[in-house]
Order: C-alpha cells, then sequence, then structure tokens
C-alpha cells in the first residue's frame, strides 16, 4: 500500500501542535480579564443532609472578598437549575423519575463534593481563606452509597420524586423470544459482573471564565466545553441565564474530555450568572480533588447476564439484567447511557436471534455518572465479550473459533436490539489479528513462561459500537432532547485560502489537521492555506459538539457537502470568466479547466473573480464564495475490530504485565493514519486502566476514598506496553466519507481482553475489575487451593 | 509580601509575592507565562515540570521564594530564533501530544532524562523515567518513541538552554 503525502489517507504532522510544544496553547485557565475575580465552592463534607443555616457574615468580612453567593440567590434570580437532556420511560410507559438539580444547593445535599455556596474574592487565595470561614449547619442524613442496595427498604430518600431512589425501570428487546430461546438451550453460561467506576481526569481540570458586558447586556462563557453550542443552548433555553444572542460561550483550547466536558456543570453556570450579579469577571479553576468529587464519573454497573448456546455452539439468546448507578443527580445525558447506548450494543458482532435486556437505573449519595470514553458501548462489550469467552471455555471450545463461528458474515444486518450493522468484517479483523499477535506461538511462550514460575494468558476482544449518534430522527425517537447532525461553513477569502467553520470541538483529536487535510485535498491547495475554526459560538453559528467518535463521520461530512456546494458555485465563476458552458468546466487538482481547450484557471484566481465580481453580472451570479451544510447522517455508524491482550502474571507478587497488545481495527476510511493510531493507543491505555488501575471508591458514608493521583491508580508510562495495530476498513455507507470513527475504540475493546486475558492465565473466572496484583494475587491464592483440591 | 527574583528563560525577572505562592503561580500569574500548567494538587502528574538550576523540578510544589536567585527554564524558553528544541521537534514528529495539556512538562522531563541519562534511551529506562508524568490522551505509546528520537537527536549532550 502506498500512502499518500497530502489529502486523505497522509499521515500528516499536526498543524496545531506547534502551539503546544511551544508553550503557547490557549487554555480556559491561560485566559485573564480585566478586573477579574476568583471563585472558590463551598462543598459539601457529607453525602447527604439536610442544610440549616448557612453564616457567611464572618467570611464577607475576609479581606478580598467581593461576594459570597448561595441557592437562595439563584433562586431570586430565577435561574434554572442543570437539566438531563434524554428522556427514558419506565417499562410501564411513565417518564423516568428526575429530581430538581439546582446548581447550587437548594436546603439538601447530595453527595460529598455537592456544591453549597461560592465565595468570590479578589485574589484565589483570598476566595479560599474566606470559603473556610463559610459556616454550613447541616443535619446529616445517612447516606446511601452501595448500589446493591440503594433501593433496599429504608435505606432513605435522595430525591422525593423517587421515593425508592429508582430513576427508572428500563427494558429493551423481546422477552418472550428470549425466554424460548433459553428453553431451547443446550448450554447456558451465566456470569455476574461489576463495570467499575472510574473518573475521566482529562489531564486539563475542568474550568470557567464568566464575564457580563453591562453595556451591551451580554455575556460570554470561557469554558472547558467539548461542545460550546450545547452548552449556551442549554444556559439559555433551559438554565435562562440570558437568551442565546446575549451569550457567547467559548471553548479554546481544551486539555482532553473523553465525555467528561459534554456536560453543562455547577461551576460554570454560576460563574458565568454571577459575572453579572458582582459586576466582574469571575474566574473558576478546579483543583485535581474536586475534579475528583465534582466531574461526572464514568460505568458503575452491576450486571447479571446469561447466554444460551445450542449443541453446535451457535448462540441462541442473551439475557442481561443491569443495575446502574446515576449518582445524586441526572448529569447532563446520564439517562441514555446505560440505555440507548448500552442495550443496542448487547448483540456484539454476533449474530444472535434473541436479545432481551433490563436496566433499572438508581440515585444514590455519590457523583453524578454520565458518558465516560466510550460510554455504555463498553459496558455492553464488556458483558457480551465475558459471556463469549466463559460460554467457549465451559463448552471445551477454542475462544476464536467460538466468535468465527458466530460472527455476523452479511451485511446490512439487523440485530434484534434496534442496530442494523452496514457493513463490516468481523471474520477478517480475527484473522488478520491473529496473525499479528502470532497465537500460532502462543503455546511456546506459555510454556516458557511456565519454566519462569509465570502465568500467561491470552484474551481477546471482538467489540463493536455504535458511533456518530445520529440519525437525528431516530435518535428523537428514543428520547433524546437534541437532533444529533453536524454543521460546517466552508468561507473562501478572495485570496484564495479558506477558513473552515466546523460545530465539531477538538480537544486533541487534531482536528486542525484532519480537517484541514480533507479540504486541501478536496481543492487542491496547500494545506497551509486553510484554516479550522471552532470553539466560539460568535464564530460558527450552531453544532453538537464532539463526543461519540462523531467529528469524522459527521462533523467531517458537514464540510464535505459545504465543499460540493463551494466546488459547484466555483464551476459557476468559472464558466463566466472563461466564457464557457458550465458543464465544460472540469476541476482537477485545484484547477478549473474548459474541456478541450487549454483555457484554466487555478482555484485562487476563481475565488478572486468571485469576490471582485467583474466578469458577471449579479444577476447571473451572486457575488461571493462562501458556504454552510448541515448533514444529518442516514444510519449510526459501526466500527469494529478484535483486540487481543497477552498478559504475564507474577503469581509471587499478583502482579499483571501485558506483554503484547494487538489491535486489528475497521473504521471505515482513515483520514490521517497518525492521528487515528493515537486515539486507538490512547483508547487502549484508558481500557487497561479501567481492567488493572482504576477504582473509584467511596466508604459507606460516601467520603471519596480515591480522590487523588495518590489513591487512583492512573495507568502510567511504565504500566503499559507499546501496542501493534492494523487495520481492515471497510467502508460505513451513511456519509460520503465511509468513515466510522476511531475515537472510543480502545477503550471500548480492552477491559475485556485484559479479563479474558487473565482468566486464562488463571484457570478461573474469578476476578473483578480492577485486577490490582492485590486481587490477581488473591486469585492465584484461589486457583493454587482449587489446584490442591483436585 | 516579599519580592524575589531569578531569572527566567534567560531574564531577569522579579514580582511581590505572598510567601505561600507556588513557583507555577508565579511563572503563570506574575510572568503569564501559562506554558506551565497545572494538572493536579498531589505533585504526581509533571504537568507543571520546569528546569530549576538545570534540573527537573515540579513548580506545583515548590514555593517561589525558594527559587530566589535561581536560573528557571520553562517551555517557552526552549525553541531559539523560531527553531525548536529537538525534542520538541520529535514530539511533534513522533505524534507524541494529543491534547497538549501534559505535553510542556512532558518535554521538559524528557531533557531532563536525557541530561540525565543519555542520548541512547531504552523504552523500559524511558517509561520508568516518566513514572512522574502522566498524560491521559496518548497512551504513552508515541510520547515514548518522541522521547527515543529527541534523545537521539540532542546527540547525546545536552541542549545548550536559555539560561544554561
Ligand atoms: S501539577 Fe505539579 S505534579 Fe501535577
Ligand atoms: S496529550 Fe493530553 S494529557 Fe497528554
Amino acid at each position: 500500500m502506498t500512502t499518500p503525502a497530502t489529502g486523505v489517507g497522509a499521515p500528516i504532522r499536526r498543524k496545531e501542535d506547534h502551539r503546544f510544544i511551544t508553550g503557547k496553547g490557549n487554555y480556559t485557565d491561560d485566559i485573564n480579564r480585566p478586573g477579574q475575580t476568583y471563585a472558590v465552592f463551598v462543598r459539601s463534607p457529607h453525602a447527604h443532609a439536610k442544610i440549616r443555616k448557612i453564616d457567611a457574615a464572618a467570611a464577607r468580612a475576609m479581606p478580598g472578598v467581593v461576594g459570597i453567593l448561595t441557592g437562595a440567590d439563584l433562586a431570586a434570580d430565577k435561574v434554572g437549575g442543570l437539566i438531563c437532556g434524554w428522556m427514558i420511560h419506565n417499562k410501564d410507559g411513565s417518564p423516568m423519575s428526575a429530581g430538581a438539580h439546582p446548581a447550587l444547593a437548594d436546603g439538601k445535599v447530595r453527595y460529598v463534593g455537592d456544591h453549597v455556596a461560592v465565595v468570590i474574592a479578589e485574589s484565589l487565595a483570598e476566595a479560599r481563606d474566606a470559603a473556610e470561614k463559610v459556616a454550613v449547619d447541616y443535619e446529616v442524613l445517612p447516606a446511601v452509597v452501595d448500589l446493591a442496595s440503594a433501593t433496599a427498604k429504608g435505606v432513605g430518600t435522595i430525591h422525593d420524586v423517587a421515593p425508592n431512589n429508582v430513576v427508572f425501570d428500563w427494558h429493551l428487546g423481546d422477552k418472550a423470544a428470549t425466554e424460548a430461546a433459553f428453553k431451547k438451550a443446550r448450554h447456558i453460561t451465566r456470569i455476574t459482573l461489576a463495570n467499575n467506576r472510574l473518573v475521566p481526569n482529562a489531564m486539563e481540570p475542568r474550568a470557567a471564565l464568566g464575564d457580563y458586558d453591562a453595556g451591551e447586556d451580554s455575556f460570554t462563557l470561557y469554558t472547558t466545553s467539548q461542545n460550546p453550542h450545547v452548552a449556551r443552548l442549554i444556559l439559555s433555553a433551559f438554565i435562562g441565564i440570558a437568551p442565546e444572542h446575549k451569550l457567547r460561550v467559548i471553548a479554546p483550547d481544551v486539555g482532553g474530555g473523553f465525555g467528561s466536558k459534554i456536560y453543562v456543570y455547577a461551576e460554570e453556570t454560576v460563574c458565568v450568572w454571577a459575572a453579572k450579579r458582582v459586576g466582574r469577571p469571575v474566574k473558576w479553576v478546579a483543583d485535581r480533588t474536586e475534579e475528583f468529587l465534582a466531574v461526572a464519573h464514568g460505568r458503575d454497573h452491576l450486571t447479571h447476564a446469561e447466554m444460551a448456546v445450542d449443541e453446535e455452539g451457535k448462540i441462541l439468546a442473551i439475557r442481561v439484567k443491569t443495575r446502574a448507578n446515576l449518582g445524586a443527580y441526572l448529569s447532563t445525558f446520564a439517562s441514555a447511557v446505560p440505555t440507548y447506548l448500552y442495550a443496542p450494543l448487547l448483540s456484539g458482532q454476533y449474530d444472535i436471534p434473541a436479545i432481551y435486556a433490563e436496566v433499572e437505573t438508581v440515585y444514590t449519595n455519590t457523583a453524578p455518572v454520565d458518558a465516560y470514553r466510550g460510554a455504555g458501548r463498553p459496558e455492553a462489550t464488556f458483558v457480551v465479550e465475558r459471556l463469549v469467552e466463559v460460554a467457549a471455555r465451559e463448552m471445551g471450545q477454542d475462544p476464536a473459533k467460538f466468535r468465527l463461528k458466530n460472527f455476523v458474515k452479511k451485511w446490512p444486518h439487523q440485530t434484534p436490539v434496534i442496530m442494523m450493522y452496514d457493513a463490516g468484517d468481523y471474520a477478517g479483523s480475527m484473522r488478520q489479528a491473529q496473525k499479528l499477535a502470532d497465537v500460532a506461538g502462543f503455546g511456546k511462550r506459555k510454556r516458557d513462561s511456565a519454566r519462569n514460575g509465570k502465568l500467561r494468558g491470552l484474551g481477546y476482544s471482538a467489540y463493536i459500537e455504535a458511533c456518530g449518534i445520529a440519525p437525528s430522527s431516530a435518535v428523537g425517537s428514543l428520547g433524546a432532547g437534541v437532533g444529533l447532525w453536524e454543521s460546517a461553513e466552508v468561507r473562501v477569502n478572495p485570496t484564495g485560502n479558506v477558513e473552515v467553520l466546523t460545530g465539531s470541538h477538538s480537544h486533541g483529536q487534531g482536528h486542525e489537521t484532519t480537517f484541514a487535510q480533507l479540504v486541501a485535498g478536496r481543492l487542491g491547495i496547500p494545506i497551509e492555506q486553510v484554516s479550522i475554526v471552532h470553539g466560539d459560538t460568535d464564530k460558527v453559528q450552531f453544532g453538537m459538539g464532539t463526543y461519540g467518535s462523531r467529528s469524522g463521520a459527521v462533523g467531517m461530512s458537514a464540510i464535505v457537502k459545504a465543499l460540493d456546494k463551494v466546488e459547484a458555485k466555483a464551476r459557476k465563476v468559472a464558466a463566466l470568466c472563461m466564457e464557457a458552458a458550465e458543464g465544460d468546466i472540469d476541476f482537477k487538482d485545484g484547477k478549473f479547466t474548459v474541456k478541450g481547450t487549454d483555457k484554466s484557471m487555478a482555484f485562487g484566481e476563481v475565488a478572486l473573480q468571485a469576490y471582485i465580481a467583474h466578469k458577471f453580472t449579479g444577476q447571473q451570479l451572486e457575488p461571493g464564495l462562501k458556504e454552510g451544510a448541515f448533514f444529518d447522517p442516514t444510519n449510526f455508524t459501526f466500527p469494529a475490530g478484535v483486540h487481543i491482550c497477552e498478559v504475564e502474571i507474577d503469581p509471587e507478587t499478583g502482579v499483571t504485565k501485558i506483554e503484547k497488545w494487538t489491535a486489528v481495527d475497521d473504521f471505515g476510511t482513515v483520514i490521517n493514519p497518525m492521528i487515528v493510531e493515537g486515539q486507538v493507543h490512547g483508547g487502549i491505555a484508558q481500557g487497561v486502566g479501567q481492567a488493572l488501575h482504576e477504582g473509584t471508591v467511596y466508604d459507606k458514608n460516601g467520603q471519596l476514598l480515591t480522590a487523588s493521583f495518590m489513591d487512583y491508580g492512573m495507568p502510567r508510562a511504565d504500566d503499559l506496553p507499546s501496542y501493534s495495530l492494523g487495520f481492515n476498513g471497510t467502508a460505513a455507507p451513511s456519509n460520503p466519507l465511509g468513515i466510522k470513527g476511531c475515537g472510543e475504540a480502545g477503550a471500548i475493546a480492552a477491559p475485556p481482553a485484559v479479563i479474558n486475558a487473565i482468566t486464562d492465565a488463571l484457570g478461573h473466572e474469578e476476578i473483578a475489575m480492577p485486577a490490582t496484583p492485590q486481587a490477581v494475587w488473591l486469585a492465584v491464592q484461589k486457583m493454587a487451593k482449587s489446584i490442591a483440591a483436585e | 509580601m516579599a519580592t524575589v527574583s531569578m531569572t527566567v528563560n534567560g531574564k531577569a525577572v522579579s514580582g511581590n509575592v505572598e510567601p505561600r505562592t507556588l513557583l507555577v503561580q508565579f511563572l503563570r500569574e506574575n510572568l503569564r507565562l501559562t506554558g506551565t500548567h497545572v494538572g493536579c494538587d498531589t505533585s504526581q502528574c509533571g504537568a507543571c515540570v520546569v528546569h530549576v538550576d538545570g534540573k527537573a523540578v515540579k513548580s506545583c510544589t515548590l514555593l517561589a521564594l525558594s527559587c530566589d536567585g535561581s536560573d528557571v527554564v520553562t517551555i517557552e524558553g526552549l525553541a531559539h530564533d523560531g527553531k525548536l528544541h529537538p525534542m520538541q521537534e520529535a514530539f511533534r514528529e513522533h505524534h507524541g501530544l494529543q491534547c497538549g495539556y501534559c505535553t510542556p512538562g512532558m518535554i521538559m522531563s524528557a531533557i531532563d532524562i536525557v541530561n540525565r541519562k543519555g542520548n541512547a534511551l531504552d523504552e523500559h529506562t524511558i517509561r520508568e523515567e516518566l513514572e512522574g508524568n502522566i498524560c491521559r490522551c496518548t497512551g504513552y505509546h508515541n510520547i515514548v518513541k518522541a522521547v527515543e528520537a529527541g534523545a537521539a537527536a540532542m546527540g547525546g549532550k545536552a541542549m545548550p538552554m536559555a539560561a544554561e
């Protein structure tokens, strides 16, 4: 395969890197406004309590204090609460129980870190000092922390609208067909598993800077957001800060998001509102502990799952019962994650005739839980890939062959749970991955390990995900409060360079490069002449932002649509300038030519002519060269692949070392393989983090025990291997570029690959995530005992 | 308030600070050198690494006052006359960054590793030495490649830097 030097498919080095490697990035905390003040939040030290009284008198007298605001002030200004934008209905058709979510507490706090008051002062140090002096009188209530018992009688009620703490009780699939299939089963595999709670931990902590212009009566909010337009919409239409045209939201350079920066949070809401209250810009920057306490966490499921298999080893049905923790309040998309981003993926890459899933979600006195890299799909993949692996082992079949036998082999394929897989090559990816991983040589490597007193294991994960999270009409019918299309505007300047305004938002994904690559290739101009504008609601008209691996499939497709229009208009300009029929104009490599003649115009000349408009009248053609487009795809996209993890365990210490990581992914068309590989690397690292290191622990009173990098196991360089990657792309039919998306794949694929490898090494299935050295060591002891008993 | 003076990226600077001011605050707030980042509050992440008197330090863990009279180099002080430091170049060439937030600290740490361990660095050494720098985006694969290449490009000698 030859690699193009520019355009689609080229590993072009990133345009944005220069500012990052020279320290010239522009993150929210790097921005300062004249007269700026600093906000510090007074947070609840209790997981569940009534607020009897807030006494801020002593704090107000502290030096430098500009203002201290509470929920009562929000209410006085009629500022609304935070919202959950996805409506889920119970099995009986009634709507979910959404408790109020005020930005500052209205008489009750529901998790440690909940927002009680904000102290605004001349300096950060003064704000901190004053916050210490705010005296809050709490009446402590029993905390509901444990997920398994959160709905038990007498544990206490977190929101009055949900007396037994159930947010909703939802299901998907055909129950009767599934039960019938289980009756016919030759073998039934049953597993119970927990999907551990994770803290996203983007390296840039969240930050917000609110500014109010009294002359214009308008607000500006600089914030660490993955989707500034959605933030503006929510802050305007639901929270009521200001009408959309009086609120500008700017998300400048953002230091990672992984989902956690999709949501509208209390802190940014308070900063922008308070800017008018105190008449000065208000800045807040989370410290890491605050991030741990109050950022939206991810995962946290308890699941019992069963798989019915016939005598041939064909899967007949899957039945799943999940309880998902949504924390103390419903975050912006919380309800969608354990439902429509989860259960529709329970078919995996397999042809399964019947599936039935029940999901009960509950409130607990813990931080809100929402989408984190993969969002629902890692949870589904963990269930399916553990079921498949255990079933194969129980039936004495090779896990890879068992998968190959059950893979979907024809597309389009309608699953029993909504999704219509439109293109793929699952068996091809499996075979390619097995080769790359030298599975054939595994037996020898295992024996070599055994000779050294080590346990070696190999684990597969054949994941699938639904990305793009569109078409809008489909997600609307499933409860989404918004459409999930994307917009783009291509502005060609008179001198021929191009600005592309996109509603996607880059916070590490490299859009400034890949998007420019697409445009430069299409228009035949150097990539340096293209700049990508994003992250500012005053510049880009509207957009849905970046999450769900949607910026390529949906965001770039919108650019393609706008480029189609630009090219069509430019052809008209060229035809008029060269006095030719429009149908005789060819456009190639940045040049417009008249068929059968030597007449030609470069793209830049056409741009200039479009603006000076000397060669045509306004009646013939409107001057200018600028086009916009909205793109709504015809289906979700379905990236899929096979990851193979090979581990070696030291039975003396319980340390699991990843010896080899192989991934073969189908992302459809790849625009920039260097960037796509980087996305896969990062995703795998987060998935390995979940499998081996990361676990969020609350004590029984709801105190977060893992609230720093000292206590929470972030994967570090020496915890991870180098990865060996391959692509096996089949074009996605639902968008013009054939892109499927790559951002979440690694995080989805990795956890079951690791756990399947560890259980393979151990010879038994009893290990939970995170499989820390201690947990593995205990599992090894169990293994030793069972061997002794044999 | 107390007065503190030091050399930062080759320039003599001084400022009035509260005694509790951290070096990273002095750099970011007083000098507006915002390339040095803060990613944690427990000296774990390394987003704040700068060089003080030729050694990599976590600037979130040092009082500005304790650096009085020191020679400080930050990420902004690495490139000269528009020419990038080989380690900066290597991070770009090998896609060793995504969101860029950890990057200044990574690059400053990487240069320090080369200063201590020489230019022929193997993967194992690089991974061990990067223990104190957390990156959430890249999975480290390309950072390791970048450090290896940057080290080689530094030619086995520590690059002369702004104030060194
Ligand atoms: S900010 Fe200094 S180590 Fe994290
Ligand atoms: S590049 Fe984002 S944290 Fe390292």
